[in-house]
């Protein structure tokens, strides 16, 4: 149980940081949207500090407990195919983890419930191919 | 001190916070990711937990936003108010399931894994930003 501690308080530090968001600054904290918005350069500087702040935490990791996170990356090629499908993805689908996973499962929207049973369905699906061909 | 200064400064905390939690939940990191959803093979269901605790904190907050006219630093609450369940939700949610798969990064955690320096989170996000702006500016403005 203890090996799950950390997931379940960065979880809720998740969850504190969209209350934040949503109570303070009236928005929805789904990183595809304010990036996408970010891009399309709509309301600019609110966004980029979000941006900002969201590279910041590995650095305060780095602070708090002397090393930098575990990025373990293993796959190539098939990275750059993973960055267009995520980017072109969580626009069609209008979110991400975040903006469905967090907080549409918390407005109990049926919407993002049925956008999380499908990206964690074909991601999974994703996964068992990865594996099956060795990547 | 005026809307134009507070909406950043949330912003920021928010995003340093949010930042933080990716990376001590486990998030940050795609072979954990990759762990999670490998529910055929040596299931690490650890990052149920992240989702979990993220949605309780999130529920409360979403609670309090039903009982406030209007947040601190801003006149109205912008949230979705789209019910439909509709093609593009689906469709596009299969897309994004696909790279979450292949890659092991969804976008909070690729843009926050920039400042570790890896060479393939650039490469990651650089494809993500591409995918993005296919969708944004030609795919949604076809005829």
């Amino acid at each position: 149980m203890m090996a799950y501690l950390p997931s379940l308080l960065g979880g809720m530090l998740i969850g504190i940081s969209a209350v934040m968001l949503l109570l303070l600054n009236g928005r929805i904290a789904g990183i595809s949207g304010i990036v996408g918005r970010l891009a399309q350069g709509t309301n600019v500087t609110t966004n980029l500090a979000f941006v900002a702040g969201l590279m910041l935490g590995p650095v305060v990791f780095l602070y708090v407990f002397g090393q930098w996170p575990d990025v373990q990356i293993t796959v190539g090629w098939p990275l750059v195919v993973a960055g267009l499908l995520v980017g072109f993805g969580s626009r069609m689908g209008s979110g991400c983890t975040s903006g469905h996973g967090v907080l549409g499962l918390a407005r109990l929207s049926s919407r993002s419930a049925v956008a999380v049973a499908t990206f964690l369905t074909t991601g999974a699906v994703a996964v068992a191919v990865m594996r099956g061909a060795g990547l | 001190m005026t809307r134009q200064l507070l909406q950043p400064i949330a912003a920021l905390v928010s995003g340093t916070v949010f930042g933080f939690g990716l990376v001590l939940s486990g998030m940050l990191n795609p072979a954990r990711v990759q762990g999670f959803l490998d529910i055929f093979g040596v299931w690490d269901p650890s990052l149920a937990f992240v989702l979990g605790g993220a949605v309780m904190v999130a529920f409360i907050g979403v609670r309090t936003m039903y009982r406030l006219d209007k947040p601190a630093f801003d006149e109205t609450f912008q949230v979705p108010t789209k019910k439909r369940i509709d093609a593009p939700l689906v469709f596009g949610s299969a897309l994004f399931g696909l790279g979450w798969g292949i890659g092991g990064f969804c976008p909070g955690p690729a843009v926050a894994s920039l400042s570790v320096g890896l060479t393939e989170s650039f490469l990651f996000v650089a494809a993500m930003l591409v995918g993005m702006t296919i969708h944004d500016r030609i795919w949604s403005r076809r005829g």
